[in-house]
């Protein structure tokens, strides 16, 4: 038995083990802390924006500050991170392997983001999460700058490692009985993550270096004073970070793809559409990432292709789409709670799918680039789609964590306030976009459709913090005194349904 | 590769591919409809800073936070900035483009309507972005 809470034991031997649960365990708390504190702040974010003039924060530079670092950490700490822990606990379960394929590494790999962390939230930085240049060279102040810097550094080298240690877990070690087009779509999620990060992330590795340069003044990569070009810096960010984004989509679509099938009591529809819309999105995951910069100037040549390459991207994801509903279509549903958080998350991924193919049409990019539509756009991403596949994955790996369950009544409490708090903010902050309001504002002038609309986002934003921490009770409660799991099948759909609990890894 | 016919998907597929090709082609039509700046526009240089905006006019004369402009002139905005990114918006005719240090972006429009506009700053720029405002006013 490999049930990590179930069987006490001393918090330093799950701290310093390389076993790949446990350090999918520490994963998943680390993730769960920061996702904590990055919502602080985005509540702190609403409530300032609840009414125009100063309401609770005292000054815009304390704004700047929150919004900078709650992106920094919702996408870094807690999305990441949370993903690499469902990772640890499912990929070598799935390709049968006694462990991830370089144990060491794997808790290296976790144990350079706790400083990270630490550097991201004392330095509290307020050049935005994109930290673009001229501004992050030369106006921002430090250290917070520049040891933001150093914590994407240090993050960067960790989430090359995590993902080279998934390519070979999956590559090198799954079983020889086991084809790679059997390999769950969970793990076939992680592979393609890694591979994205893999070819992605080195070259903002490059861009912070020559930004730190360029901030300590021995060079001017990005100051056009001596010669360089801010643009450039947007183009290595975005190359690194739009395919960034399938990096955090994809493993949550994965997770998914384990819900949906089970709590339908079906088979996926097609494995193989699974697999190729998979490979699709890792490989147009790199043809748009100039999307971002229609408004620098861009010719209309390179709009245009950068819109041609984001518009690919929409047939594989709709694959996904008609893939869930084929496989519930027909299906004998049970709506547990991890499948009422799987099926919301596909109904908001489909509505900031279709808000991405609006925007990426050049002329109406013109009206939403950094408005509020552009929040609520990538918000109904991360945290329509992302959070609430990963928190509904956590639903489902309770009983496999702890061997207890969690109250069904509260977590559908729980998902029925997200929902309804997510569609409240960020829908509404689409609108808001397209009557113009600038993202990043501390204030903003008080005509009525903003007030009434940042009001409506704001009591959405704590519909979701409550619900929060109702869900942080739940977990905390039934990991301790929950009633038991019946671990062949914890939601009783009948049959053994439950993956994790068909293949265990001992501890060595 | 269970076996079973997948046909419905990739009709949907290339419902969704046709959906796009039309989206795809509507948007560069007019994209190029829009950027063709007409040749009598009048120059105006608009300068972000930290954080106002300064403008321009051909004849020289300079306004601080203020645009005045004729309805029914076409003109066309020279954007630039003495220090960090800003992004020029008149949101009301939709004129938006960044303004980048080191590089001159252009963008037109031709006002219709009499009336006071929000000019407003899109690109964080620090501390005070959020006030970064001025004021487009069309005159008669």
């Amino acid at each position: 038995m490999v049930l990590e809470l179930q069987k006490p034991r001393p918090i330093w031997q799950i701290m310093f083990s390389t076993h790949h649960t446990d350090v999918g365990l520490l994963y998943t708390i680390t993730s769960i802390a920061f996702f904590f504190m990055g919502g602080a702040l985005a509540l702190g974010i609403r409530a300032e924006l609840f009414l125009p003039g100063t309401q609770i924060i005292s000054d815009s530079m304390t704004f700047n500050r929150m919004f900078t670092v709650h992106g920094t950490a919702m996408i870094f700490l807690f999305l990441l991170p949370f993903a690499s822990g469902v990772g640890n606990y499912f990929v070598p379960i799935m390709v049968r392997y006694k462990d991830m394929a370089y144990p060491k590494l794997n808790a290296v790999a976790f144990w350079m983001i706790p400083p990270a962390g630490a550097l991201i939230w004392l330095g509290f930085a307020d050049f935005t999460w994109y930290a673009t240049p001229p501004y992050s060279a030369i106006r921002a102040p430090g250290p917070a700058a520049d040891m933001w810097i150093f914590a994407q550094k240090i993050l960067g080298v960790s989430s090359v490692l995590g993902a080279i240690n998934f390519i070979v877990t999956i590559l090198k070690c799954k079983h020889p009985d086991l084809p790679l087009s059997k390999v769950p779509l969970l793990a076939w999620s992680f592979l393609s993550a890694s591979l994205i990060i893999i070819v992605a992330v080195p070259t903002f590795a490059a861009a912070l270096v020559m930004l730190l340069t360029d901030r300590l003044g021995v060079s001017g990569f990005f100051d056009p004073a001596k010669g360089g070009d801010p643009i450039a810096y947007q183009h290595l960010f975005w190359f690194t970070f739009h395919p960034e984004v399938y990096v955090l989509v994809i493993p949550a679509i994965g997770m998914m793809y384990e819900i949906i099938p089970r709590f339908s009591r079906k088979p996926i529809f097609s494995q193989s559409s699974g697999i190729f819309a998979f490979v699709m999105l890792s490989i147009v995951s790199f043809s748009s990432w100039a999307h971002h910069m229609y408004a620098t100037g861009m010719s209309f040549t390179e709009k245009t292709v950068f819109m041609i390459g984001t518009l690919a991207a929409v047939p594989a994801s709709g694959m996904h789409v008609f893939n869930f509903i084929a496989t519930m279509w027909g299906g004998r549903i049970k709506f547990a709670t991890p499948m009422m958080w799987a099926v919301g998350g596909i109904a908001l991924f489909f509505s900031a799918g279709a808000g991405g193919v609006a925007n990426a049409a050049m002329p109406f990019d013109f009206i939403t680039h950094d408005s509020y539509w552009v929040v609520g756009h990538f918000h109904l991403f991360v945290m329509g789609t992302i959070a609430f596949g990963s928190i509904g994955f956590l639903y489902y790996m309770f009983p496999y964590i702890t061997g207890r369950m969690y109250n069904e009544t509260w977590g559908k409490i729980h998902f029925i306030m997200s929902f309804a708090g997510t569609v409240m903010v960020f829908f509404t902050q689409h609108v808001l976009g397209l009557y113009g309001m600038p993202r990043r504002v501390y204030d903003y002038q008080p005509y009525p459709e903003y007030i009434v609309m940042n009001q409506i986002a704001s009591v959405g934003a704590m519909i979701i913090g409550v619900s929060m921490v109702i869900w942080l009770i739940n977990m905390i409660y039934s990991a301790g005194k929950g009633k038991e799991a019946n671990m062949d099948d914890p939601w009783g759909l009948g049959g053994k349904y439950y993956f994790p609990y068909q293949a265990k890894n001992p501890h060595h | 590769m269970s076996g079973h016919s997948n046909w419905p998907e990739w009709i949907y597929v290339g419902v969704i591919i046709v959906l796009l090709a039309y989206v795809g082609a509507e948007a560069w039509n007019v994209e190029r409809l829009v950027e063709h700046v007409p040749a009598e526009a009048e120059v105006i240089k608009v300068i972000g800073q930290q954080w106002f905006w300064t403008f321009e006019h051909a004849d020289g004369t300079k306004e601080v936070g203020e645009l005045h402009v004729k309805k029914g002139h076409a003109y066309k905005f020279e954007i630039t900035t003495k220090d960090v990114n800003h992004a020029f918006n008149i949101h009301d005719y939709v004129v938006l483009q960044d303004a980048v240090a080191g590089r001159v972006n252009e963008v037109w429009f031709a006002p219709d309507k009499a009336g006071e506009f929000p000019i407003q700053c899109r690109e964080y720029c620090g501390l005070l972005h959020y006030n970064m405002r001025g004021t487009l006013i069309v005159e008669e």
